[in-house]
């Protein structure tokens, strides 16, 4: 599975400067009735981005051709609310790999890594800075390099490290999950319950 | 060492510790739902593996559902094929499914409690957030994503890091018409929708020992809403006079081995926290939110903060500034896993007996659950609440998620007992305002926001 697995990244990105993004308009709830994983990015911030009639709303940031690539930069507490899943899966069917905030609600964080999106927690400042930059110029390349847990801002060379735990970040690295995690330690998992019947 | 509930807890589920890493944390009770659950099983088929311990789980039907004609296959494509899956998941791989129709159908946060499934010193799961309701019985209890449904699906466990602990401890009396969801509300505008990010909270203090068990959960539902990873409240005769003969709680010598065990469940006198915090029960006033997150709440009697943010307020039609008693409502929802139980309706009942709603609005009352729904028609509710021009539907989440066809229209206001009042949650642009049970009732008379001690 190691297709899945993410190392260097270094894109463009896309900046929704808006606090407090909750899952609800990540995807809304009316779109969770699909039963499979795929297809969840056409409607990603559906109610930003589109009229009622479905026509898109040219001011919203993803309608913007100016901005493109596979990171989302968005503001602090992003993906607080509901604990849907539907909202990693949207971020990484509409194509992103990794996501910039000052702070993520913690189920989305999850969300997000068990999906091979990588959530990268900045401060403040440099959060700032990358909204600044990304909107002076749209093709300003951030390169996020997992392994070494950096985060560089092309344009002024601003570089911040971001915490990532051990075991998570081998996950990623080499593709795999905590579902093949654990069945690993299955036996240990019986004899836990063995213990404690 | 001196402990924490919840290390208590925490400390007896940990298979093993991963080195820099998270927790191995064993789950007692799993509950699914139509919504979060299809991608899990197929998940598990892709993988060739059959569900490791079917027997801890229990599903139900809510968040899809229609609220009326249950009994009529579901109109909506979409959602008869979710509800359909479910039906054919659960079959197949052994899982209890209290579906449509079933007496013990419900909201799965309002079933679990009912019928003594969720009980003192568990871990407990469900993909959905407001998992954290059943904390109130003190449980470990948490929402998760559809792949660690997956995950408990297929090992029984979670990989998890432990949350820092905070403990809020509300002392003292609470007022007239005020009532538990007003704490929670009051608490959350306080330390903010994201105050309690990276927390696992402990409600304390003598205001809190005093609220039943009903009044608990309603706490501990909302805990979510101040981003904590769930809530929880040490377990105590109010706790034990509640589970005693229901449905799936312990019996016999069973019964009395576990309520020795369960009466262990408190944090000892000089356990730490990262973080406490002290609320005064006397300063609480019944609470109503303006804004589009639960942290943007006010008094009733208050005016919408003059620095309150301006993109709210625009989505929402409402001046900074403004005082918020007498803005005019359409609608009026009382349900939700927040406050859609007997204690709820009882409390509609006993306010709106003998008035009648304002002919603005628009009144529906969905009981939390198939037994709520009962228990309430036994009581004669249903027959107060239709001489006081309210409707009482069928069980399931409606209104609070707006999946179903009971969406609140665009540009209306709504007063909810649910938990949410973000953008579009009620239906697109419809406006929310989230209120106690009573806030709401007096709503309804009245047809605009009210305070209730003005009718007490
Ligand atoms: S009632 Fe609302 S908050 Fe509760 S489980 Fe249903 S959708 Fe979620």
């Amino acid at each position: 599975m190691s297709n899945r697995s993410i190392h260097i990244v270094q894109s463009t990105a896309v900046p929704v400067d808006i606090e407090n993004v909750d899952t609800d308009q990540i995807i809304p709830a009316r779109f969770l009735k699909a039963t499979s994983r795929e297809g969840f990015g056409d409607n990603l911030f559906r109610d930003w981005r589109y009229n009622a009639d479905g026509t898109p709303k040219t001011t919203f940031v993803l309608n913007d051709p100016a901005f493109k690539g596979s990171i989302l930069v968005a503001g602090k507490n992003f993906g607080c609310g509901s604990s849907r899943e539907h909202a990693a899966w949207a971020i990484k069917d509409a194509g992103f790999d990794v996501v910039i905030s000052s702070f993520f609600a913690d189920i989305f964080k999850n969300n997000a890594l068990n999906n091979f999106l990588l959530p990268v927690t900045v401060s403040e400042d440099f959060l700032k800075e990358t909204f600044a930059a990304i909107k002076n110029d749209p093709s300003t390349l951030i390169t996020v390099n997992l392994a070494e847990q950096t985060i560089i801002l092309g344009s002024t060379g601003k570089k911040e490290t971001f915490d990532i735990n051990d075991y998570k970040k081998t996950c990623l690295l080499n593709g795999y999950d905590d579902i093949d995690f654990l069945l690993s330690i299955r036996n240990e998992i019986e004899s836990f319950e063995h213990q404690h019947a | 060492m001196a402990k924490t509930l919840f290390e208590k807890i925490w400390d007896q589920h940990v298979v093993k510790t991963i080195e820099g890493g998270p927790s191995v944390l064993y789950i007692d009770k799993h509950f699914i739902h139509e919504v979060t659950s299809p991608q899990a099983f197929k998940g598990l088929q892709k993988r060739g593996l059959d569900v490791f311990r079917p027997r801890q789980i229990v599903a139900t039907a809510d968040h899809n559902v229609p609220t009326t004609d249950q009994h009529l296959p579901i109109k909506d494509e979409l959602s008869r094929l979710q509800v359909q899956q479910l039906i054919a998941n659960c079959s197949r791989h052994g899982v209890e499914l209290y579906g449509l129709g079933h007496p013990y159908q419900g909201i799965v946060h309002v079933i679990g409690p009912e019928l003594g499934i969720t009980q003192p010193g568990m871990t407990i799961v469900c993909g959905d957030s407001h998992t954290s309701t059943h904390g109130a019985f003190g449980a470990i209890a948490f929402g998760i994503g559809t792949s660690e449904v997956e995950m408990v699906m297929a090992t029984q466990c979670l990989l998890q890091s432990r949350p820092k602990l905070m403990r809020i401890n509300v002392e003292g009396a609470l007022g007239k018409g005020v009532v538990s969801k007003d704490i929670i509300l009051y608490i959350i505008a306080k330390i903010s929708a994201s105050g309690a990010t990276g927390y696992f909270v402990e409600f304390a203090g003598s205001a809190i020992r005093d609220l039943s068990m009903e009044a608990r959960m309603t706490i501990c539902n909302m805990s979510i809403e101040m981003g904590a990873r769930g809530g929880m409240i040490a377990p105590d005769q109010t706790t034990f006079d509640y589970l005693k003969d229901r449905q799936f709680a312990p019996t016999g010598a069973e019964w009395d081995k576990k309520l020795s065990e369960w009466q262990q469940l408190s944090t000892d006198p000089d356990a730490r926290f990262d973080k406490e915090i002290h609320i005064d029960a006397a300063a609480i006033e019944p609470m109503i939110t303006y804004g589009t997150n639960p942290g943007m709440g006010i008094s009733v009697s208050g005016h919408i903060p003059t620095e309150a943010d301006p993109k709210s307020l625009n989505y929402m039609g409402l001046q900074a500034g403004a005082a918020i008693k007498g803005k005019k409502v359409d609608y009026v929802f009382i349900g939700s896993c927040t406050n859609s139980r007997i204690e709820d309706l009882r409390l509609v009942a006993e306010f709106v007996k003998g008035r009648r709603k304002s002919t603005n609005i628009e009144a529906w009352i969905v009981p939390g659950s198939k037994q709520v729904e009962k228990q309430a028609i036994e009581e004669g509710l249903d027959k107060i609440f239709e001489e006081a021009g309210f409707r009482l539907r069928q069980p399931g989440c409606s209104a609070c998620l707006a999946m179903n066809e009971d969406k609140i229209p665009a540009g209306k206001y709504c007063i909810s007992t649910s938990n949410r009042n973000f953008e579009g949650r009620q239906g697109p642009a419809a406006r929310t305002l989230l209120a106690s049970p009573l806030t709401a009732a007096v709503a309804a008379i009245t047809g605009e926001v009210a305070d209730v001690r003005d009718y007490l």
